[in-house]
């Protein structure tokens, strides 16, 4: 069949390697750290290298919602963040229309801080204006259900339970709206009526952008929202076809 | 959906040359330095925001609160006013010391500190630059804007103290702010080549006291360079080469401005071309080296 679609992202056998300091051995006495320093000049001892993807190539298009899955540590969150220009690629080349941006503001906000202020900073990371937070403001807080249970916004985050902080960061990084969105783990929060609300914003996000991405461990999130499916082992990709093929071919693997 | 290539085509297209045909460009380039300036530009309610928002969470958890922002540099120029000023009478020969002494400390505060967080503004935020783009020189200047609010508070405190030295305000005080300027300026610079160089080797963080403590030590923090070399047998070059080091001309800059006594003479000659020569070459500089490597932040 003819190739008519558009493509957004490109992925051109992408390698990304960690560089662990002080893993090496000898860590802890001052002489084998000295001598780490001297012998520079050869292979430099006490770093180690972890080759988190190797070699990946695939092709997004648009309209597309792909999942990526595999088992911990096999280099899907890694690969996201390559994608998104955010992890330098030690090899290789990634191509893609406009900005991918992850779904994640969570290092940005504080939590010594009020949620309402958190909303503005997170809102301003994103790279909103001053105007789209003031706009979005309302429908942030609602969407987070922060306030269900008295006036918890003008509290600082360090007051909140796990899940209303959770609540709190999904929201904001859901009010952007992106043309390549990534998402990492990140349905898996909140109660029950708000993981309504989150699949909800999510169908949203995925008509408005060209291209979602979504890392999950729960393989029926994505049967459910995706129509395709890379499944990643050890950092290499292992299979990468239509949801259902994936899903079963990868049951069977993590089951045998 | 469009159809731009024919089959054949596509089939023996490279991924270079289908993300070519397709307008699709390289993920996390560097882009060019004007393109640099507009994008940093149009973050800057986010760089204002992240400072004041650090700024008031610094505090957040003590029981006076923002009350520290003003008695921890007040009790650091107690503690160099006992140590310099009445054991080691560093006073001696210097009229008003104390206004002196905390003119220097507070605004060295400044300098020392854009140095020394600047080292660390990109490592200690590897985890917001693993997650979100925006032009990774806001956090550096961040840095420095939240470390400019925290000075302004302490200027307040500090011209509360000179009338209460009896240091009554002259229109030189307005010589402050030119000198405010460009002191942002240059440790704005200096926090961006020392973020870069954190970045990479995060060691250098560990040795930014000691380079602090000695560059501190010289540049005439808690005593007066000209009132210290005038006596001794060194030559005259001297006494101006280490007035020309930048901490030290911002410093003397800001008592000439503040301290009706503090005389011309102490100042090194064209001090307000070194001042803004330095605010230049560390400003732009301190830039471009920093645009330098905006592709390769959050590596490792």
């Amino acid at each position: 069949m003819a190739d008519t679609r558009v493509p957004t992202v490109i992925a051109d056998d992408v390698h990304v390697v960690y560089k662990v300091h002080g893993a090496g051995k000898g860590r802890g006495s001052a002489t084998a750290a000295l001598s780490r320093i001297f012998s520079r000049g050869k292979a430099e001892k006490g770093v180690r290298e972890v080759h988190a993807v190797r070699g990946v190539s695939f092709t997004a298009h648009k309209g597309e919602a792909i999942g990526l899955i595999g088992s911990n540590g096999s280099g899907k969150s890694t690969l996201l963040k390559a994608v998104a220009g955010l992890q330098p690629v030690a090899a290789g080349k990634v191509y893609s229309h406009g900005q991918p941006s992850l779904l994640g503001v969570n290092a940005a906000l504080m939590n010594d801080l009020t949620g309402e202020r958190n909303v503005i900073l997170g809102g301003l990371a994103m790279g909103m204006t001053k105007q789209q937070i003031r706009e979005r403001y309302q429908e942030i807080v609602d969407f987070s259900g922060i306030n269900e249970k008295g006036d918890f916004i003008s509290l600082p985050m360090r007051t909140y339970s796990s899940g209303m902080g959770a609540r709190l960061r999904f929201s904001i990084a859901a009010a952007k709206d992106h043309d390549v969105l990534m998402i990492d783990e990140a349905l898996a929060t909140g109660d029950a009526a708000f993981q309504r609300r989150s699949q909800k914003r999510i169908e949203e996000l995925r008509a408005t952008a060209g291209t979602v991405f979504l890392v999950s461990h729960s393989l029926s999130t994505v049967r459910e929202t995706c129509d395709r499916a890379i499944w990643l082992e050890r950092g290499e990709l292992r299979m990468d076809g239509p949801v259902g093929e994936v899903c079963d071919a990868y049951e069977a693997f993590t089951n045998a | 959906m469009t159809t731009t290539l024919t089959e054949p085509a596509a089939e023996r297209l490279s991924p270079a040359e289908l993300a070519a045909a397709h307008g699709l460009t390289v993920s996390g380039a560097r882009p060019s330095l004007p393109e640099y300036v507009r994008q940093l530009w149009s973050r800057r309610h986010f760089v204002t925001a992240f400072a004041t928002a650090r700024m008031a969470a610094t505090y957040s958890t003590a029981k006076l609160g923002q009350v520290w922002h003003l008695v921890t540099p007040l009790l650091n120029a107690l503690v160099y006013y006992f140590i310099f000023g009445i054991i080691m009478k560093a006073s001696h020969g210097v009229p008003d010391y104390v206004p002196f002494l905390i003119t220097g400390v507070f605004v060295w505060d400044f300098i020392g500190s854009s140095v020394n967080a600047g080292t660390r503004a990109i490592h200690s935020n590897i985890g917001l630059v693993r997650a979100l783009h925006f032009p990774r020189a806001s956090l550096p200047i961040s840095t420095v804007v939240q470390l400019f609010q925290q000075l302004m508070v302490t200027m307040a405190a500090l011209a509360i103290l000179l009338l209460t030295f009896g240091q009554l305000p002259t229109p030189s005080w307005l010589l402050a702010v030119p000198t405010l300027a460009l002191m942002a300026v240059f440790a704005a610079g200096c926090a961006m080549v020392m973020a870069r160089i954190g970045s990479k080797m995060p060691d250098v963080s560990q040795l930014m006291p000691f380079v602090l403590r000695t560059w501190m030590y010289s540049s005439g923090v808690m005593w007066s360079i000209d009132q210290m070399l005038a006596n001794d047998a060194f030559p005259h070059w001297v006494s101006v080469a280490l007035k020309m080091n930048p901490a030290a001309v911002y410093i003397d800059l800001m008592r000439f401005s503040l301290i009706d006594t503090f005389p011309a003479h102490a100042l090194p000659p064209h001090v307000w071309a070194v001042a803004a020569g330095w605010a230049l070459l560390a400003g732009v500089g301190g830039f471009i080296f920093f645009w330098k490597a905006e592709e390769a932040y959050g590596r490792g």
